[in-house]
């Protein structure tokens, strides 16, 4: 406020000094009217040339040039993500393509394991029960064997006794009492021969 | 002693003089340079729009950029409003800018160093800055001077002080100017004819002073013709949103 007070009090001093410097040879020729109205004119012809030619002309131009520029940026800065997008849509694509077929993959993978374990299995199921009767069967058969073995061992030791005694003594041994030595010794160390 | 700092303000004629009825409009040394910077304008801009390439080159660049920088200006400080005006604004931004700059060369003439044409480019946007505020608001465009949150005991002291400082606007814009430049102008000639005076073992100081001084006009050309178009960019802010 004051500072354009100020402005104008010196604005008003210029008037004033005007007479004064006036009488001076030199002085302010900014205050020498002589050639005002002539600037005025020549400053309303250039200026408002120059205003007419820069907005009917110029400026719309360099506005549109701005303009297009802009747009044309927008429009790259546009398709560049477009295209980025496709490109994150079509790399998703992939990935879960990958991913379905390694889960396919693996699948595919346990299927065929737990066919085979699964024939395994029934396999070796047979094959134990095939050995298990076998066993049995052999089981039976020594058995069988154990328990007919010492009676006929019995009857071979008691006809080999009375040969070797016939041909020690050259008599008959009454067989009975043979058989009652042979299964005495039996009895006594039958456990030695025949395990169990 | 050199010659008289203020002649090179002097007004002449170039040519024959030329009358209209009463009025002498003969061409002088001053519209003379007043086409030059119109012309220089015209130029620099014309070629600055004539290619339209994406990746500018540099007389589109300069174009561009100045375009860009006045457009901000106008929206920094009168809002998207003031966008039909943006034309004036440009245009005196560049006229008062190459005015002041074709200034600055040896022996050339300084336009905006006479208090009329800076004056009548003061009154032109000062009397249409008020005309557009009348035309926005019609009569309530006066509230202009009265300001809210002021007490009433001091209401008409402030009101008077409103209209004052309002119808000092286009003095304090045209002087303003004015006075940069001739001042300026002035004492680069001062320090100019101190180094004649001098001789060649004293002169060197004020030749570093000339050529330091050059420095500064150059920005005080700039910035004048900155502030003068932003002081109009706020007058216009007042007469388009009104504040108070």
């Amino acid at each position: 406020m004051i500072k354009k007070i100020f402005f104008q009090l010196v604005f008003f001093n210029f008037f004033l000094l005007r007479d004064v410097f006036a009488a001076e040879s030199g002085g302010m020729p900014q205050l020498n009217p002589e050639f005002w109205i002539s600037q005025i004119f020549w400053l309303t012809l250039t200026f408002g040339t120059l205003y007419i030619i820069l907005s009917k002309l110029i400026l719309p131009k360099i506005s549109a040039n701005l303009e297009l520029r802009k747009s044309q940026i927008q429009e790259n800065i546009e398709a560049a993500e477009k295209q980025r997008k496709e490109s994150e849509i079509k790399l998703k694509e992939y990935d879960e393509i990958i991913l379905k077929s390694r889960l396919k993959a693996n699948d595919i993978f346990k299927d065929s394991r737990e066919k085979v374990i699964k024939d395994i299995n029934i396999k070796k199921e047979a094959l134990d029960k095939q050995i298990d009767e076998e066993i049995k069967k052999v089981e039976k058969e020594i058995n069988q064997l154990k328990e007919t073995s010492p009676e006929k061992i019995n009857k071979i030791a008691i006809e080999i006794s009375s040969d070797i005694l016939k041909k020690l003594i050259g008599a008959d041994v009454n067989n009975s009492s043979i058989s009652a030595i042979v299964n005495d010794l039996l009895k006594r160390n039958g456990n030695k021969y025949y395990g169990n | 002693m050199a010659a008289n700092p203020m002649t090179q303000f002097e007004v002449y004629r170039i040519g024959p003089e030329v009358k209209i009825g009463a009025f002498d409009i003969s061409f002088t040394n001053a519209s003379l340079f007043m086409v030059i910077s119109t012309l220089a304008i015209l130029l620099i801009f014309n070629l600055g729009s004539k290619k339209n390439t994406i990746i500018p080159n540099k007389i589109q660049l300069l174009a561009e950029l100045s375009y860009t920088f006045v457009s901000k200006m106008i929206s920094d400080t009168a809002g998207t409003k003031a966008k039909p005006y943006f034309s004036f604004i440009f245009s005196l931004f560049m006229f008062v800018l190459f005015c002041n700059m074709f200034g600055m060369i040896p022996y050339t003439f300084t336009v905006t160093s006479h208090i009329i044409v800076t004056f009548v480019l003061a009154a032109f946007i000062f009397i249409s800055v008020t005309i557009i505020g009348f035309i926005k608001h019609g009569f309530g465009y006066l509230k202009l001077f009265v300001p809210s949150g002021v007490p009433v005991v001091l209401l008409p002291l402030i009101v008077i002080i409103e209209i004052i400082s309002y119808l000092s606007r286009p003095i304090s814009l045209s002087v303003r100017l004015f006075a940069n430049m001739m001042a300026g102008h002035t004492m680069m000639k001062v320090f100019g004819g101190f180094v004649i005076s001098l001789g060649i073992i004293g002169g060197w100081l004020p030749l570093t002073f000339s050529v330091a001084l050059t420095g500064l006009e150059i920005l005080v050309a700039f910035l004048q013709a900155y502030v003068f178009a932003i002081l109009t960019c706020i007058y216009l802010n007042d007469a388009l949103n009104l504040h108070h």
